[in-house]
């Protein structure tokens, strides 16, 4: 039997010395392109912030409305985040062997998401030094927090889910620390990466501890990220407001949220991979299996569009009626149908196999599908609360410049960090990355002495499906 | 065998030689520390270890959540009980919620703390084994078993005859 010696994932890595390189060489010296783009980023920020300073000066009347931009932009985030933890933890599960060259990528996308998503409550309370009582803390008065509120199950929910993803991304980072560490030539960047590396050295203790970690790591990020969007859904879900209360709202918002993380883990692998020349670790597989989750999430969260119609007019509601008519007629028709083309209708393009394989057009149906699903939250909340059960309620919302300036800021949070992360941190998982490599072994055909077997070619013997996508 | 503070550092390119130099070492009775860069199969099967007990503390962390999140939501209802929403003041279907939130985030935390207590990590103090290579994170195998000085010789011989491409000794 002809033994394997490539990757059926990654042909073109040689050995495990050509993952600590090419991981190691994202950490060099930055290019002037980078440093313009974490320039913008940091513009975007301040201008955020100066947008803060000015709400909470002048007071909350300076937004058009506290839920509308704001929350819109919270569930989008929070949202993003999910596709991240699938890659990491969910994969990692079922054992698809596929996810370790870009779970670093969408891991540090989590965080970094979480991190942005988790301002916008501070910022729609308009006082947000008084965010501590949302908090269980003790009080002179003796007043705690409504635990049968929903809110109350979000504050828990997403700092849980930031506290445990950002667990999650720094133990998986610590053998790459000390690989990085190793491998550091510049004296601050080695000093560094050996405090934070903790000492790590791969011994057989360590790594039999850190594998059971990482394993119930996984095992409990599980569930913690098919709830943290059940729980925002909820958020609506439990109130009475019409186009909220359904029951559909948790997988529905289950499914938009890794739509939507699916869409932006694309829009950031297709130019880090072309930018950084990681070809050889974004391969066409990754592609088309992440055009397939993206297929099967946008069908999804297209039936829940559907669903949501039918329940409206099979329910005889007035109400309910009225909310979902005035979704795709009234004052916001532009959003109701971005959303429905952008997330239902355009990545159906998907099905076909040369445009999963086309990465501009990917590119561009994961950017679609990213507004799309800012619209999708936008839709639930704006109109929803903008058309209630009396007309007296009905409010026509207008973004002032306070929530576009601050809702731009959040993209330039989001990628400052991301940016940084790719240059001060392994952007590529180099120990995980080599458990998917035939490891260097001097006698090859030891194992296979007692059981000839008719020679294979190299790709054949790892069911990946990497040579059939070369075949087509 | 006692393990001894001294000892020799094989360098081995290849896992199966590696492996082979852990097995004749054990089965000389030499304790050996392994170094890898990723967690390999062979060398643990090689090595015979036992189960991790990070287990143990995920599980108690994850039943201590259960009890504290439970715990939090019932006493800070009934230490101001107010009906809102025309609900029981102990709400439990609602804090099922909260009691697996916390659930989560102490079972998680704790497998930290197990990984942290049982790995040894951060590392303070005197490494497991004196002598480590910075080729172990990239692509080199690492054994290093624990000798007296008088039986150096024995174990170069074994490393060499193992495959080891280098042989480093503690001189202390």
């Amino acid at each position: 039997m002809e033994t394997v010696t490539r990757s059926a994932f990654h042909p073109d890595i040689v050995g495990y010395e050509d993952v600590n390189r090419d991981a190691n060489r994202l950490l060099t010296k930055p290019g002037k392109g980078y440093l313009a783009l974490l320039g913008m980023s940091v513009g975007l920020v301040l201008l955020a912030a100066f947008s803060l300073g000015y709400m909470v000066t002048f007071g909350l009347g300076t937004a058009g409305d506290n839920w509308a931009t704001y929350i819109t932009t919270f569930v989008f985030w929070v949202g993003i985040g999910h596709a991240g933890t699938l890659i990491s933890a969910i994969l990692y599960l079922f054992r698809a062997a596929w996810r370790q060259s870009i779970y670093r990528f969408a891991e540090a996308m989590t965080v970094f998401a979480v991190l942005t998503a988790a301002l916008f409550p501070l910022i729609h309370i308009g006082r947000p030094w008084f965010f501590y009582w949302l908090l269980p803390l003790p009080s002179q008065r003796h007043i705690w927090p409504d635990f049968r509120s929903p809110l109350l199950w979000d504050v828990f929910a997403v700092t849980t889910y930031l506290t445990v993803s950002s667990v999650f991304f720094f133990i998986g980072l610590i053998p790459d620390i000390a690989a990085a560490r190793d491998g550091a030539t510049v004296p601050w960047r080695k000093k560094t990466y050996a405090v934070l590396a903790l000492g790590w050295r791969g011994t057989d203790r360590e790594w039999r501890h850190f594998t059971r970690a990482y394993l119930f790591l996984a095992a409990l990020a599980t569930p913690l990220v098919l709830s943290v969007h059940s729980v925002v859904s909820w958020d609506f879900a439990v109130s009475i407001v019409p186009g909220w209360h359904t029951t559909i709202f948790a997988p529905y918002f289950v499914a938009g949220a890794i739509l939507s993380g699916v869409a932006m883990v694309v829009t950031l692998m297709v130019p880090v991979g072309k930018i950084f020349r990681l070809e050889k670790y974004f391969t066409k597989v990754h592609y088309d299996r992440l055009g397939k989750l993206l297929l099967l999430t946008s069908t999804i969260v297209g039936f829940a569009y559907g669903t949501e119609y039918f329940m409206a007019w099979y329910s005889g509601e007035l109400f309910e009626r009225g909310v979902f008519w005035d979704r795709v007629t009234g004052q916001y028709a532009y959003a109701g149908w971005c959303m429905i083309t952008f997330n239902a209708f355009v990545p159906q393009l998907l099905w076909m196999r040369k445009i999963r394989g086309n990465l501009n057009a990917f590119f561009i149906i994961s950017i679609l599908v990213n507004i799309g699903m800012w619209y999708e939250r936008f839709v639930i909340i704006t109109p929803s609360l903008a058309h209630s059960y009396e007309p007296w309620k009905w409010v026509n919302y207008h973004m002032t410049w306070v929530e576009a300036a601050i809702l731009l800021g959040s993209f330039g949070w989001f990628f400052m960090w991301f940016l940084l992360f790719l240059r001060f941190l392994p952007g590529l998982s180099i120990a995980e990355i080599k458990e998917v490599l035939p490891p260097p072994m001097k006698n090859r055909h030891a194992e296979h002495d007692h059981a000839p077997k008719p020679a294979a070619a190299p790709g054949e013997v790892l069911p990946t499906g990497y040579k059939e996508m070369e075949l087509r | 065998m006692k393990k001894s503070r001294t000892g020799v550092l094989g360098v081995f390119p290849h896992l199966d030689t590696a492996a082979d130099a852990i097995r004749r070492l054990r089965s000389e009775g030499y304790v050996v520390t392994t170094y890898s860069p990723t967690p390999r199969h062979e060398i643990e099967e090689a090595l015979e270890t036992p189960d991790s007990p990070v287990r143990i503390f995920t599980l108690t962390g994850a039943f201590t959540g259960t009890a504290a999140g439970a715990a939090l939501a019932i006493w800070t209802s009934i230490d101001w009980p107010l009906i809102a929403g025309g609900k029981e003041i102990v709400a439990l279907p609602a804090y099922s919620v909260i009691m697996f939130e916390v659930t989560i985030l102490l079972g998680a935390l704790s497998t930290v703390a197990g990984l942290f207590l049982a790995g040894r990590l951060p590392h303070i103090g005197p490494p497991e084994a004196p002598l480590y290579h910075p080729s172990f994170t990239g692509g080199n195998f690492g054994v290093f078993a624990h000798a007296p000085l008088d039986s150096y010789d024995a174990v170069q011989r074994i490393m060499q005859e193992s495959g080891s491409e280098e042989v480093l000794f503690d001189k202390r």
